[in-house]
């Protein structure tokens, strides 16, 4: 492979110059999506499709070089053609195809493969190589179909409802909670967190599409609170804020909800395997539609992937990374101090 | 289910009020570990799932790993369902009963074809039905509590009922809740008085006169019932080890009907209470061998009586059931096996605090207070019986392996392999995955990922260089270990950020230790 190089600051395409996705300050900073384990502050410029630009001024700042691109545009980078095809993962993120001289190589960053109603749907690009991640690459992550997963998530909010509980969805600021709230279309009294509604203002002024939401200020009285939903990033659910906030009950919107320990160790109430990337056979499908000779797994289960790929018969080797958590890596700003209504 | 209490008894009383009558005690029998016989072994029902999966065995093995439960490995590998079925619980443990006449193929054929009818969900709890482990976040004591609320009755009552003998194929719930078949049934224990690890100091109990000091032994708590001229042992764990201890068996020719005695199990020689590593030696085998009867005999340190000529005594006073517990041991032979548990004097409670000092040399773990006017309560109650141990052993290892949890904490480095120094090598001591925050876990998961060596399957090899003090309660020597000796209950005590990794103890500390604790047996 010689069109990419993995590198200790982060996958490097050295006859185009730039990097993809980086974990270290570089000059050209190519950008699959606007999580934060994809993205870091610092670089002189960033490429990345039109959507995920708003994504990088709300979280890196405003003072920033970003050039961006449709999905299915090629350009030319020191003779390498680029150019963005959707990952389904979140809006705007994108797989960056690089060709040079007739080889293909493809890099996924995140994916999945089920289109989530708001991300614009994964499409499986031919390549020689193709640079996968495997999250949830084991054969216990299957998940069921999003409709499924939504009216479980509907009859759990009514039937709080019924016991006077608020449903409290715990989702990612980027991606889940815009599906959520492309999901739970039709209810009215939705409450977000901050950097929630920092990002669905950005993305309304992009031009997309969402619906009606309050976000949670310091005039947000506790009582309307208690009767509505209310979504909160991941960091946010453990603590005590929304505990102390309101009579609710927690649902945790996330692929590790598959396992029930995982629901434990979250000390969910609820937990809906609602995931942003691919399952096990989707994963699959999805490589095997690139008819890639070569796979390289970056992050997740990276040595179980890579050594049934190479079983299945697909050249396979695993590359370390700092890809993978977002979760982790979400930046949580400080919390409004929700007034009691004395009226 | 949820994580919380209240809200798991409220989910099983709603269960109870709602389920199938023929359900009931089949679900009563399951989450109280009455298993039936297993009617398919665990290795077959994996070959079978892994084969239905189309996963090589080492795919299977890792997914295992992660999700931490075999139950419901298998139910999330397979392959979706393509029929569904709906079926009582008490048919399909029926016909897993059933199963046990059958051969190998027709077996296969049922639990193929139940895993093709069912939900995952679904699935996981078929398959905990085979196994018959169904103990998942659901306590005794929760299940009684939600019983005693769903039926209108005491709680005692209940632990009462579900402790006995019974068959959920031959009794109603509403007998079971009732009790109408303990009365009949010569073997029930009472549930047992549990204390509270005493945290404050002793002093703010009162004066010492209001209290009965005894030694607290470390072997394995039972009770001795004799009824109707048959005698029973029940362990703690409500589970009947009679056969375990024939030395005890005279008892039956000795004790009255109607008798039932609490106390601890221990091994005794000489007149010397042994440490629990020997008793540990003939625990939970089929048979017991000459050499073991030789090497750990049985001795019973009676401490309390809950039932005399078949009337309960629990509504009787700690010092009442004393006195009787004196007169009846004092009428017994063999003073060497059914021991009275002494009672320890004192007159001050700074005397009694450096009597407990010596705790460890008669290897008992160190004091038990009781409340001369305190009533026998069923389970854990706050304030009349305390436990006052003497502080844990402790030794400062460095941690030089690192392994994912599995279950909950499956996707973070949390189990750590320890070592301490032995000459200029590092060498293994314990294990421990436990005493950490959530906080410093995540921190150590860092460094562990930070400073890996080298990796061995899920094991990654980290640099020497973060110290925790371990804590334990018995050292016992071990072939199996290549320290030549191993910890018992070892677990992180602290994370000693304040020390280096060449301020750790060493082997020669540890084998001092030893020896010190096998002089005394």
């Amino acid at each position: 492979m010689s069109l990419l190089r993995f590198t200790n600051k982060g996958i490097y395409c050295k006859k185009g110059d730039f990097y993809i996705d980086p974990w270290q300050a570089v000059d050209l900073a190519v950008t699959t999506h606007g999580h934060a384990d994809h993205v870091k502050w610092g670089n002189k410029a960033y490429l990345c499709h039109d959507l995920t630009k708003p994504i990088l001024h709300q979280r890196l700042g405003i003072d920033l070089k970003i050039e961006t691109l449709p999905y299915n545009k090629q350009i030319d980078i020191n003779g390498v053609k680029l150019s963005l095809f959707p990952a389904g993962h979140v809006i705007g993120s994108s797989q960056i195809r690089l060709e040079y001289k007739g080889e293909i190589c493809v890099v996924s960053g995140d994916y999945k493969v089920e289109y989530d109603g708001i991300s614009t749907a994964f499409e499986p690009v031919k390549c020689h190589t193709f640079v996968s991640e495997s999250t949830f690459g084991l054969p216990i992550y299957k998940w069921q179909p999003q409709d499924l997963i939504f009216s479980q998530i509907k009859s759990w909010i009514s039937n709080n409802h019924d016991q006077n509980k608020t449903s409290v969805l715990v989702a990612y600021s980027l991606g889940k909670a815009q599906r959520l709230l492309k999901g739970l279309e039709g209810y009215s009294s939705i409450y977000v967190h901050n950097s929630i509604a920092n990002l669905n203002e950005a993305f309304i002024r992009a031009g997309v599409d969402l619906p009606e939401t309050i976000r949670i200020t310091a005039d947000t009285k506790k009582d309307d609170l208690q009767r509505g939903i209310v979504i909160v990033p991941p960091a946010l659910a453990e603590g005590r804020w929304i505990k102390n906030l309101i009579n609710g009950s927690t649902g945790v919107c996330s692929g590790w909800m598959q396992v029930r320990a995982s629901r434990r160790w979250r000390s969910a109430d609820a937990g809906f395997a609602l995931s942003d990337h691919a399952d096990w056979p989707g994963l699959l499908s999805a490589i095997k539609a690139t008819q890639a000779e070569k796979v390289f797994v970056t992050h997740g289960f990276t040595a179980t992937f890579s050594k049934y790929l190479n079983e299945i018969g697909i050249d396979s080797e695993e590359v370390k990374t700092q890809y993978g958590n977002e979760e982790e890596d979400e930046k949580i700003e400080e919390q409004p101090t929700v007034k009691e209504d004395l009226s | 289910m949820s994580n919380k209490t209240n809200d798991k008894i409220a989910a099983l009383v709603s269960y109870f009020n709602d389920a199938d009558e023929l359900d009931k005690p089949f679900v009563i029998a399951m989450f109280t570990g009455k298993k039936p016989k297993r009617p398919v072994n665990t290795s077959l029902i994996r070959q079978w799932a892994t084969e239905l999966s189309g996963i090589p065995d080492w795919l299977f093995a890792e997914s295992y790993h992660s999700v931490g439960d075999l139950s419901e490995t298998i139910a999330l590998v397979l392959p979706p369902a393509e029929h569904l079925t709906n079926r009582k619980l008490h048919e399909w443990i029926n016909d897993l009963a059933g199963l046990h006449s059958k051969d190998e193929d027709d077996k296969k054929a049922f639990i193929l074809n139940a895993w093709n009818s069912l939900e995952t969900q679904e699935r996981f709890i078929f398959n905990k039905l085979i196994s018959g482990n169904f103990r998942i976040g659901v306590s005794n004591k929760m299940l009684v509590n939600a019983l005693a609320k769903q039926s209108d009755t005491e709680a005692n009552k209940i632990m009462h009922s579900i402790m006995g003998k019974w068959e959920p194929t031959e009794i109603t719930y509403n007998d079971l809740v009732g009790g109408a078949h303990v009365n009949t049934d010569s073997s029930w224990p009472y549930p047992f008085c549990l204390a509270y690890a005493l945290e404050m100091e002793p002093s703010s109990l009162g004066q010492p006169n209001e209290w009965q000091a005894e030694w607290k032994w470390d072997g394995i708590r039972g009770q001795i019932v004799k009824r109707n001229g048959e005698l029973f042992i029940w362990s703690r764990g409500e589970e009947l080890v009679t056969a375990q201890f024939p030395e005890l068996h005279f008892l039956v020719d000795e004790l009255e009907d109607g008798t039932v005695l609490d106390g601890e199990i221990l091994s005794v020689k000489d007149g010397n209470v042994q440490a629990f590593s020997i008793l540990q030696q003939r625990l939970n085998r089929k048979t017991i061998n000459k050499v073991q009867l030789n090497d750990a005999p049985i001795g019973f340190y009676t401490y309390d009586i809950l039932e005399y000529q078949g009337e309960d005594l629990r509504e009787q006073t700690m010092a009442f059931r004393r006195n009787l517990l004196e007169k009846i041991i004092s009428q017994i032979e063999k003073k060497d096996i059914i021991v009275l548990s002494p009672v320890v004097s004192f007159d001050r409670w700074e005397q009694l605090a450096e009597i407990r000092q010596g705790a460890r040399k008669i290897n008992s773990e160190g004091i038990m207070l009781k409340n001369l006017q305190s009533l026998y309560h069923a389970g854990r109650k706050r304030g009349d019986w305390w436990k006052w141990k003497i502080n844990p052993y402790t030794v400062d290892t460095v941690m030089i392996y690192a392994q994912k949890g599995s279950g909950r904490r499956a996707n973070f480095f949390t189990d750590y392999t320890f070592a301490v120094r032995d000459g200029d090598k590092l060498i293994t001591i314990a294990k421990a995955y436990s005493g950490l925050t959530d906080k410093e876990i995540k921190e150590v998961n860092s460094f562990v990922v930070k400073n890996a060596i080298e990796k061995f399957g899920p094991v990654r090899t980290v640099k020497p260089e973060l110290v925790f003090e371990i804590a334990f309660e018995g050292i016992a020597e071990s072939k199996r270990h290549k320290a030549g000796l191993a910890l018992r209950f070892p677990r992180i005590a602290r994370w000693r950020k304040d020390k280096k990794a060449d301020e750790i103890n060493t082997l020669e500390d540890l084998r001092q230790l030893l020896t010190s604790t096998l002089v005394n047996s």
